[in-house]
């Protein structure tokens, strides 16, 4: 089954890699959040520590929302959707394959905004470097398999543009606000890596909890 | 389902109206304290306005029940496939939104009174707007997905279900880890107990009522139409 | 090895929400048989077809796959079925090539990519560029050589002449022919009675999701045999 899906991923990211197209506007658009955020909020250093958590997560919400709708859109334009259903592989390796993608992909926007929201608005987000990749990290596959479960299924659905954040926000708050506070323990004037790793793990947890619900359901949500 | 269910579900729910007002308002005495540090309630100490907790808590029931209904009811529905389940949870989940946005007003209106702010970030009225959302996104799903609306809708409930306990322990920590919602259900002593809990079932009883009227309306719907598809086929109508 | 010799379909029913797509169909097909799909619009074909492939779970009734005694099930059935749609079923930013060996992988065949693209009449030059450079007709062609790649026992295809000129219709008539005598069990949803006329023995016309008519021939049916059936039935 993995070999199946990494072949499915390996696909998907070499489609990717070549165009590019989903890379380059989502990196672009984030770029585009973190100049909005500098105008929207104030400017001096303690509110801009406050707010950074925010901006990172958010960014990290709208880009990977858009990203996952356009990079499932791929698979509706030539019905490829359908052959992947179809060939003789465990319907969950589409599923595995498809969320690994996606996760690649988010991680490289996010390579792209993170250091763009250091530099800009000149809070120390590199503090404890470890501690935010891996918690990025955690929150993309969350994104990612969350994502791809909903993706997938609105494959067909009317409206399934406007739908996808609508269904995704809710089930992915926690992990936004669970990202958004164990950033704020890193960025903090006097860091409190305890709460950030108390938080590092509820999103483990999170991101566990729900891969078993999703390999659980892809199939039946998917078939029609 | 047994064609008296819905009007003795409906008479019990009135009884319970009536016996519920008498009890706020005429039985149970109101207790004044607050704990002026917090401003918040705390523990047994309520204030003035308790009368609409009655309410409030009630609704907040209905409110978390019916996620789990409907998370039960949508997996229920993605394993046999059978359309009951499916109108079980729908049913559940639209008629709880109104409820729930009983919950947010009631919570409001006390939360001016009590703290005198519209609105409070606090764990409990936050989990609420969470749920209720929850809620309301599938209700949109349902009616904008199109053909695939009932598996999608089914998704997320049962993902929504799922989150419901990670959205209870984020809400429960600020960054004073110690002072969690503990206060989804709180301590009562004496005759507020008693009113405490026939508020509750009495709402609960009318919940109760008004998804199965609306699940078996559901259910002749569909019957109505797989008659009139017959009549088709056969030719007898047009 | 597990090549599908006969499928059952026995009293399938599928409901859209609250449209009803198909109402207790039964059918047989048998290897080495050409069955058309006909009905207007709306009748039911392309559900029945999603419930062939798997891909459509069906509200009643079931599908029965028998390769010899054994019943076949899951993976072991969707080896054996091949699907040529309107659409490509291809990605657009691959090769033709790395499009083909990524079925070949996923399907566990040898990658005979360069053999089936010449038996199709793909172009040399143009196998190594993006496939959403290509013309309609290639893209068809590509889509045909994908079915082909994994050599399918159950061979299902929906308004495949859609969009071909007539040269290319009859010669995509000729290649399904062909696949019939080999041993294969091609079932088509079409409009174009002209191009699977003189190859069908099998017609079955579906009106609102109920099959209204059936008929299995020993020769194949002409032309206007076809139109006949479709107009008595289908309107």
């Amino acid at each position: 089954m993995l070999r199946h899906a990494l072949r499915i991923a390996w696909k998907d990211l070499r489609i990717e890699v070549r165009s590019k197209e989903i890379f380059m506007t989502m990196a672009f658009f984030g770029a585009l959040l973190v100049v909005i955020y500098s105008f929207a909020f104030p400017n001096d250093a303690a509110a801009i520590r406050g707010s950074v958590p925010g901006m990172l997560w958010v960014s990290l919400a709208f880009t990977g929302t858009i990203a996952l709708g356009r990079a499932f859109d791929r698979e509706r334009e030539n019905d490829t959707m359908r052959a992947l259903l179809l060939a003789p592989v465990p319907r969950l390796a589409v599923f595995v394959g498809k969320a690994i993608a996606m996760a690649a992909l988010i991680l490289g926007v996010a390579v792209v905004v993170v250091p763009l929201l250091a530099l800009w608005m000149n809070a120390p987000l590199f503090a404890f470097p470890l501690e935010l990749v891996v918690s990025i990290a955690a929150g993309a596959f969350g994104i990612a398999i969350i994502g791809s479960v909903f993706a997938a299924t609105l494959l067909k659905a009317r409206s399934r543009d406007v739908l996808l954040p609508v269904v995704l926000y809710p089930i992915l708050l926690p992990l936004f606000v669970a990202g958004t506070k164990c950033t704020a323990g890193l960025v903090a004037e006097h860091p409190n890596l305890e709460a950030a790793h108390y938080w590092m793990s509820f999103l483990g947890i999170y991101d566990a909890a729900f891969l078993v619900l999703s390999l659980w359901v892809f199939e039946s949500l998917v078939i029609e | 389902m047994n064609k008296l269910l819905v009007p003795v579900l409906c008479v019990l729910a009135a009884i319970g109206f009536v016996v519920s007002i008498y009890l706020v308002f005429f039985y149970t005495p109101l207790d004044f304290t607050i704990d002026h540090d917090s401003g918040r309630l705390v523990g047994t100490s309520l204030f003035f306005n308790e009368t609409i907790m009655y309410f409030h808590v009630a609704h907040a029931f209905v409110l978390f029940t019916a996620v789990f209904i409907g998370g039960i009811a949508s997996a229920l529905y993605l394993w046999k496939r059978k359309p009951v389940w499916d109108d079980i949870a729908a049913a559940t989940i639209d008629i709880s939104v109104a409820f729930g946005a009983v919950v947010l007003a009631t919570g409001s209106i006390w939360a001016k009174a009590a703290w005198d702010v519209w609105w409070q970030w606090e764990p409990r009225l936050t989990m609420s707007l969470l749920l209720w959302l929850i809620l309301v996104g599938y209700v949109l799903v349902r009616k904008f997905a199109g053909p695939t609306a009932d598996r999608v809708a089914a998704g997320m409930a049962i993902f929504g279900m799922v989150g419901v306990p990670f959205i209870y322990t984020m809400v429960g920590q600020d960054s004073h880890p110690g002072s969690g919602a503990n206060g989804v259900a709180f301590t009562l002593k004496g005759p507020m107990v008693v009113t405490f809990w026939v508020s509750v079932a009495t709402f609960m009883v009318w919940f109760a009522a008004l998804v199965i009227t609306r699940v078996q309306s559901t259910r002749l719907e569909r019957e109505v139409r797989e008659l009139r598809e017959r009549a088709l086929d056969l030719g007898v109508i047009e | 090895m597990g090549r599908l010799d006969r499928v059952h379909i026995d009293k399938v029913a599928k409901r859209y929400g609250t449209e009803r797509a198909l109402a207790g169909v039964s059918l047989e097909l048998e290897r080495g048989t050409m069955c058309a799909l006909l009905g207007h619009n709306g009748a039911g074909k392309t559900t029945l077809l999603g419930v062939v492939s798997t891909l459509v779970r069906p509200n009643s009734g079931s599908v029965t796959y028998r390769s010899g005694d054994a019943k076949l099930t899951g993976e072991a059935v969707r080896r054996e079925i091949g699907l040529l749609a309107h659409a490509s079923l291809c990605y657009g930013e691959l090769s033709a090539i790395e499009n083909l060996e990524l079925v070949a992988g996923l399907y566990g065949v040898a990658a005979s990519v360069s053999a089936v693209l010449d038996q199709v009449g793909l172009e040399p030059r143009a196998r190594t560029r993006a496939a959403r450079t290509y013309s309609r007709g290639m893209l068809q062609r590509l889509a045909l050589a994908r079915a082909l790649l994994t050599k399918p026992s159950l061979l299902l295809l929906d308004e495949p002449f859609t969009g071909l000129d007539r040269g290319g219709a009859l010669a995509l008539g000729e290649q399904l022919g062909a696949l019939k005598t080999d041993g294969t069990i091609v079932v088509v949803v079409t409009h174009d009675l002209e191009a699977i006329a003189g190859r069908t023995d099998h017609v079955a016309i579906l009106k609102r999701g109920k099959l209204v008519c059936e008929e299995h021939s020993e020769l194949p049916h002409t032309y206007d045999q076809l139109k006949d059936l479709y107009h008595r039935n289908a309107a």
